[in-house]
């Protein structure tokens, strides 16, 4: 028999993951074993986005969808087609690209599609100051229930001035 | 001289005894993945592509604001690597098993700590990665965040104000941060509670992943619990989230060992000294075994039920008797019941 992970290989062990609670047995040779162990000890799983996909999206994520045209990105020029397939875009402007496809599916995976965690001090400009002006927000708040209205009313003045800067 | 140090130690700094709650956390992972704009992810990349990357990072980790922040960084090409090398960064988790297919577009760069390493090429173009000792998810996510912000003086990372970090799969986008900590729970195994414990962690948006060998009990007893979601929370939202789920865990893994020992008490020592007895004694161990009784044995340390002996060296086991440690220690191949012999040779001679 061969190895159910790279069917290159005899499989000489058998192994169960449990993700969750639920479980995967399969039998592996002894190469994939070792790393499925090193996944299982700190490294994430390359995850198989591709049957996440067929779970989750039915037949837009069907392959027959190739027939009727073939949406490319310009700048990699991967089909979502093939994304569909692999489970990667090929390059950020796929994010563009594939939007219709994209959005719909980054909400099924985090229950969201808006960001709110870090944005890059140098490149991240628009970003850089909304994520300024919502940290002020929460201070602003903040001295307000305090009662610190000296500092609250510096802390309006502040998102005034940055949301001129957005405008 | 970082790295030959990295491939030749065995001792990583995060197999440090010292690190917080060292009972049951064995080590806090945190990695970030970064993509440069203007530039396919590795999947669609070619030779000078990959090239190209190598020399943008080299130069960013060249810089003086870096070495003021961190200690030396070196790059390392893959292929500059032999096989056996590879492995054993593998083996230690400063890489992962990604980095050793299609070697020739991969690097690491690798700090003299040990703590920090960056992954060039695997499925984005940088995974930074940080793995303390103990729980300290945030020391590791203050030393990525400022690693971060460093290099990000230096290179454009693909970022979009609605979606944040872009990556090439989906599942990572926004903020590109996984947290993970992996936990020793022999505890709530032994007391049948696993299953319940995992249940509701898995309920609170986290995932909890053992491996499981011929036999019915986690390889080692060890479970990996990490975030699921990457976007829509903040970075700190992760962190403290999964922090706080863990310190439950340990609440109740703590409680599990206590009743054991009141309830079964000459059972769970029994238990222990014959795993010290056959790691002591064992001429043959294969890794399943291998794992069984370092995990037996470790929780007698955490109990005081044996002295002398440190977690510490409990830990550096599990890597040691990992099959590339062992080649390298042999010098050339082996078949599998030579690997038995060569790890109960080593587990005697660490523990006599
Ligand atoms: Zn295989
Ligand atoms: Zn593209």
């Amino acid at each position: 028999m061969k190895c159910e992970r790279c069917s290159q290989r005899p499989a000489t062990v058998h192994l169960t993951q449990v993700i969750n609670n639920k479980k995967t047995e399969m039998s592996v040779c002894e190469y994939c074993a070792s790393e499925l162990q090193q996944e299982a000890w700190g490294f994430d799983p390359q995850f198989n986005l591709h049957h996440f996909l067929g779970s989750l999206m039915g037949h837009e994520y069907n392959p027959q969808v190739e027939t009727i045209e073939e949406n490319t990105c310009p700048k990699c020029g991967i089909s979502h087609n093939r994304f569909a397939k692999v489970g990667l875009l090929g390059c950020s402007d796929c994010y563009d690209t594939f939007k219709a496809q994209v959005i719909p599916l980054v909400k099924r995976i985090h229950g969201t599609a808006q960001h709110t965690g870090k944005v890059p001090q140098r490149t991240g400009g628009r970003a850089k100051i909304n994520k300024e002006i919502k940290v002020l927000r929460d201070q602003l708040q903040d001295a307000v229930q305090r009662e610190e209205f000296e500092s609250a009313a510096k802390l309006r003045d502040q998102i005034k001035s940055l949301e001129q800067e957005l405008s | 001289m970082g790295l030959k140090d990295a491939i030749n130690n065995i001792h990583g700094r995060w197999m440090n005894g010292d690190g917080p709650e060292n009972d049951i956390v064995i080590s806090s992972r945190i990695r970030i993945a970064r993509n440069l704009r203007d530039m396919p992810f590795p999947n669609q990349m070619s030779q000078a592509e990959a090239d190209s990357i190598f020399h943008a990072v080299h130069l960013a980790v060249s810089k003086d604001e870096l070495k003021r922040e961190f200690s030396a960084m070196e790059l390392v090409k893959m292929s500059e690597l032999s096989p056996v090398e590879r492995r054993i960064l593998m083996e230690k988790h400063l890489i992962s098993p990604d980095l050793l297919k299609s070697y020739e577009r991969k690097a690491v760069v690798l700090g003299n700590d040990e703590i920090i390493s960056v992954m060039l090429n695997e499925e984005d173009h940088l995974r930074m990665q940080c793995l303390m000792p103990g729980l300290q998810l945030q020391g590791a996510w203050e030393r990525i965040n400022k690693l971060d912000d460093v290099l990000e003086n230096t290179l454009d990372f693909a970022f979009s104000e609605q979606l944040g970090y872009l990556t090439a799969c989906p599942t990572n986008v926004g903020t590109g941060l996984r947290a993970s900590v992996m936990v020793h729970l022999p505890g709530l195994i032994m007391m049948n509670q696993i299953n319940q414990v995992i249940n509701a962690v898995s309920k609170l948006g986290l995932t909890v992943r053992g491996l499981y060998g011929e036999g019915t009990e986690a390889a080692g007893n060890l479970f990996q619990v990490s975030n699921q979601v990457t976007l829509g929370l903040t970075e700190e939202e992760i962190i403290s989230k999964l922090t706080s789920v863990v310190k439950q865990l340990i609440d109740q893994e703590r409680l599990a060992r206590q009743t054991l020992y009141r309830e079964q008490k000459h059972r769970l020592e029994d238990r222990i000294f014959r795993a010290y007895g056959t790691l002591k004694n064992a001429r043959l161990l294969t890794s399943d075994e291998a794992m069984k009784y370092i995990s037996d044995v470790r929780l007698g340390i955490d109990l005081n039920i044996l002295e002398g002996l440190s977690g510490e060296v409990m830990t550096e086991l599990i890597v040691m008797t990992r099959p590339a440690y062992l080649i390298k220690q042999n010098q050339k191949e082996m078949n599998s019941q030579e690997r038995d012999i060569m790890r109960a040779e080593i587990v005697r001679s660490k523990l006599n």
